[in-house]
């Protein structure tokens, strides 16, 4: 039987481990210096190296470990003077040489911790995220599965190979055991995994693209009973592709463990796989029986030694932290809670920002993005950031309605023809022939044509009863194709029946 | 002319009295005539050599600049990759792979318009003292046809000293250069770890392999040691520092005041008589030229072996994983129906040889969770006892000395049922490569009770490889003089050569 959120509450306590890996951004890859561009023709960006040629040797790339360090510096690391690499053997068809050069005893960054900030029942509450290690690794290739119904390997007729993914650089952030947040659980998983992917976007070393897979969670989630510090069996949950996918599969999870513990069952230690379109996971491979991956230092490499003096160098170009822009932000704008959090909640911080340095008015540059553009941009199902319409049409927008051009709804057809396509808001109005009409004659020509046509209503304003001017003006709106002035033709028609 | 040294060439190059293409084409005969009994070749890359050594005659007609080796023929061991030229390790699993790149040690000698006749046959992916790990078959050692030519730069050294070559490249990660060069009757260097690039070698054991050079004299040695060495961006364990000296000290050849050190622990029992004679003669010449000797102690060296039959077979148990079938060399299994990991299976079963197999299992086990420090940490440890004791005897001596290989070379077939013998032809030698130093075998004689060859081994600190010139070549003076000629000269089987 399905449990609800809170019987799984009333009776548990989860305990999260977070892993992220992190592609990152750097021009060429992490043992040679092929390009990391995404979306080459398969196979187009490989050498002997990152195919596993016999005799090729990796050589490690400077930039990455720039950026690792960074990172770390970033969530209050320590940078580890001497780190090393080792291999990670097991054999994979995607994995050229059946090997992966990661980080396994000495990780380069160790020790560190995030703060992030939820709204609880109690209102804003902060978390802290402990780090128990940022290291280095490679990517792998990718295996496309041709056949068969599920696109996996099982039942597949053959299998294609393509590397132009080995070998880009990934940092994989683990979190130590995460206690504590009770209910809040997922929501607290999703503020962490937004608040990294944030202090990332700020540090420009990665993408951050979840869609592209240039951040990855694997979400660790086990229950144990409230009261007991004894830890339960986890779950490890891949192919988390989004921050509202965080949420749910931790969600989803927790009320799975607890009905397999209700029911007197085990929960397995395995892997399983998010399911965007059910919000369910299903089971992956199982690690009852923990791979062996033979683990030794990598012969091939020297030892990361990053001078003292670099890493303090690093240190002091470390940008503004995430949760202090905000704070900053949120004063600056003037902002209420409420919307400061809907802000953060649509991923709109950087957008509207932009829109207000290009001259916008910060509320009227909340207001669209907020607004009108996020009801389109649900309605297509897309980001804000897919939308054809920039921080510089959005200003523009805000400027002309500023300048009495256009009022705000021929402004909103002016947002609909920018993502259509029709072009800037210039060429919208032009192309539309959208025009504010503030020529009062004009304006008393449509308004004496509506109350000769509409004589009884007009009647009941000379009579005083204003409300019923409503109408009368609905009907000047539409006589002018909604291109006048709204507050202009309210006060025409008023002083026209006398009630000026 | 074959019979000349390299030097002696490269003069006869320059002053015109031969070319490239002569020199080249007698070498490919001598190849033709000789290498269906000697089988040093894997693979005779005859026209491409034509056109190398064509190429330089027009360079040097031109009036080009070109170095001392431009035009010089040279073998090259199997195990490091060449641009379109088939590229085995040895090994089956590897046949018909032809590299899309250069190995950085190829590009060099290219440049240096060294002509690369072929590639050598080697004990499969270099593992093996003997050559008869090869998965085509043995080389036989010129000196004795029914006899090993040692390993697993059997093909390369066997090819010098039948004069297919007057130069090769071997590698050496447990001996595998100085071995074969001891049994074979010429000279071979080990070079300092990190000296010669790595870059598309073939790798067995990452942290001891290293590439060096075989020639009849320590002068010719050097001068394919100046070619191949330097800094290369593409090896990050290559060392960013000048090259030593080799070939201005190969030409001083002086030993006066020069402490030599003898190392107590590689003597004795499990010497042959002969050979333990030919190295004593040695060190009585090196100090009636003015040498002073020492006895200096290395006590881990007991251990050395063990260390090194965990550290080697540990790191091939990884770097050979990358033979998998799915991106090059042989596959096999792949029928309908066929998962990638019985293609794997199969591949890897029908491709490698018995001693890969050995030696792929005994890494794999050494590395596994619960035994990786009892086998893998262990031998690591003690490869830093045997570091300390070579700083320790290096304060002691300038160089370090011992016979090469404990016996001469053995007959085919003699130790291949039984591992434990063959690994025990590399207890001399197997030290130098734990330490990362460099080592050299030259030839120091004729062991009494079989007449073949018997090395004599020089042992130097990191990046001190002039050391080994130094003394190689006092000592090889000295020796010429005494017997009227290179050693080599004299060998019995394949005479004829002219
Ligand atoms: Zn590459």
């Amino acid at each position: 039987m399905a449990l609800s959120y809170d019987d799984v509450m009333a009776k548990y306590e989860p305990v999260l481990g977070l892993e992220v890996h992190v592609e990152l951004n750097t021009e060429s890859k992490m043992f040679c210096s092929c390009s990391t561009t995404f979306g080459g023709e398969p196979n187009t960006q490989t050498c002997p190296v990152c195919l596993a040629l016999p005799g090729a040797l990796p050589v490690v790339n400077a930039k990455a470990i720039e950026s690792t360090i960074k990172i770390g510096l970033a969530l209050n690391c320590k940078i580890a003077p001497h780190s090393r690499f080792a291999r990670k053997n097991y054999f994979y068809p995607d994995m050229p040489k059946n090997f992966q050069i990661s980080q396994y005893d000495e990780p380069i960054c160790f020790d560190g911790f995030v703060d992030v900030e939820i709204d609880t029942d109690e209102g804003p509450k902060q978390f802290r995220i402990e780090i128990e290690r940022v290291h280095m690794e490679e990517d792998t290739g990718k295996s496309l599965h041709v056949g068969g119904a599920t696109g996996r390997i099982h039942g597949a007729e053959y299998s294609l190979l393509d590397y132009n993914r080995a070998g880009i650089p990934l940092v994989e952030i683990v979190t130590k055991i995460v206690p504590g947040t009770g209910k809040y659980a997922p929501e607290v998983a999703k503020a962490y995994v937004a608040e990294l992917r944030d202090i990332l976007r700020g540090l420009k070393v990665s993408d951050v693209k979840m869609e592209q897979g240039s951040l990855r969670c694997d979400a660790n989630v086990s229950l144990r009973l409230i009261g007991s510090d004894v830890l339960g069996t986890r779950s490890e949950t891949k192919n988390v592709n989004s921050l509202r996918s965080v949420e749910r599969a931790i969600r989803g999870e927790m009320i799975r463990h607890a009905e397999l513990l209700n029911e007197g069952k085990k929960v397995k230690q395995e892997t399983r796989h998010f399911q965007e379109d059910t919000g369910l996971t299903r089971s992956g491979r199982s690690k009852e029986q923990a791979e062996d991956y033979r683990y030794f230092p990598e012969p091939d490499l020297v030892p990361v030694a990053p001078a003292a003096s670099w890493i303090e160098e690093l240190r002091a170009q470390q940008p503004e932290r995430p949760s202090l822009r905000r704070k900053r932000l949120k004063e600056q704008w003037a902002v209420p809670d409420k919307e400061m959090a809907a802000m953060i909640n649509a991923d709109a911080l950087d957008i509207v920002e932009e829109t207000v340095l290009l001259g916008a008015d910060p509320t009227k540059a909340r207001t669209w993005w907020l607004g009108e553009i996020s009801r389109i941009a649900n309605e297509k199902e897309v980001a804000l950031t897919d939308l054809t319409i920039s921080p510089k049409d959005v200003a523009e927008i805000v400027a002309l309605v500023a300048a009495g051009e256009l009022t705000d709804k021929l402004a909103r057809q002016v947002v609909e023809g920018v993502i259509a396509g029709e072009g800037a808001p210039s060429e919208v109005v032009a192309k539309r022939g959208i025009k504010v009409v503030n020529d009062d004659g004009a304006l008393m020509a449509a308004i004496e044509k509506v109350c000769a046509e509409q004589s009884e209503t007009a009647d009941k304003v000379r009579n005083g009863h204003l409300p019923a001017a409503g109408a009368l003006i609905g009907a000047v709106m539409k006589e002018t194709k909604g291109q006048a002035d709204a507050a202009r033709v309210r006060e025409l028609l008023l002083k026209h029946l006398g009630q000026g | 002319m074959i019979k000349n040294t390299a030097a002696q060439m490269s003069a006869a190059l320059e002053k015109g009295e031969t070319t490239s293409v002569e020199l080249t084409k007698l070498h490919l005969d001598r190849i033709a005539a000789i290498d269906p009994q000697v089988k040093a070749f894997l693979h005779v890359d005859g026209d491409n050599a034509l056109k190398q050594a064509a190429a330089v005659d027009a360079d040097r007609a031109s009036g080009k600049k070109l170095g001392p080796l431009a035009g010089i023929p040279l073998a090259l061991k199997d195990v490091l990759a060449q641009e379109g030229v088939p590229t085995t390790a040895g090994s089956k699993i590897l046949q018909g792979w032809k590299p899309p790149y250069d190995s950085t040690v190829v590009a060099k000698l290219k440049a240096a318009g060294v002509v690369i006749l072929g590639k050598t046959n080697m004990d499969e992916f270099a593992m093996g003292s003997s050559t008869e790990n090869s998965g085509y078959g043995p080389t036989f050692n010129p000196w004795d046809l029914t006899r090993t030519p040692g390993g697993s730069s059997g093909g390369s050294a066997a090819a010098v000293s039948a004069f297919e070559a007057p130069l090769a490249i071997g590698s050496d990660t447990g001996g595998s250069i100085r071995q074969p060069a001891a049994l074979t009757g010429i000279v071979g260097v080990r070079p300092t770890y990190g000296a010669v690039s790595r870059y598309g070698l073939i790798a067995y054991s990452s942290s001891l392999d290293q590439v060096g050079p075989f020639g009849r004299t320590v002068l010719d040695t050097a001068m394919l040691h100046e070619v191949i060495a330097g800094h290369d961006p593409k090896d990050a364990t290559s060392i960013n520092a000048a090259v030593p000296a080799v070939v201005a000290a190969a030409k001083l050849g002086d030993v006066k005041g020069l402490k030599i050190g003898v190392i107590k622990q590689l003597q004795g029992d499990g010497y042959q008589s002969g050979v333990l004679a030919r190295f004593n003669e040695s060190l009585d010449i090196l100090a009636s030229l003015g040498a002073k000797i020492v006895q200096v102690d290395c006590p881990s060296f007991e251990y050395a072996l063990a260390a090194y039959y965990l550290i080697a077979p540990s790191e091939c148990s990884s770097n050979l994983a990358r033979f998998d079938a799915m991106r090059y060399g042989l596959r096999t299994g792949d029928s309908d129906g066929a998962s990638a990991e019985s293609v794997m299976n199969a591949t890897r079963e029908a491709g490698f040889g018995r001693e890969v197999k050995r030696r792929i299992i005994l890494g794999t086990y050494a590395l596994s969770s619960g035994y990786y420090d009892a086998y893998y940490g262990s031998a690591q440890k003690i490869r830093t006892l045997i570091i300390e004791d070579y700083k320790k005897a290096f304060t002691q001596a300038d160089v370090l000395v011992s016979p090469t290989s404990p016996i001469t070379a053995f007959k085919i077939g003699e130790k291949s049922e039984d591992p434990m013998a063959m690994y025990l032809a590399d207890v001399a030698t197997i030290p130098v490569n734990l330490a990362g130093i460099c080592g050299m075998s030259l030839p120091a004689g004729l062991a009494e009770e079989d007449n073949l060859p018997v090395g004599f081994q020089i042992m130097a600190p990191a990046m001190q490889d002039q050391r080994l010139y130094q003394v190689g070549a006092a000592l090889e003076a000295a020796l010429v003089s005494k017997w009227g000629g290179y050693l080599i000269s004299n060998a019995p089987a394949l005479g004829g050569a002219k």
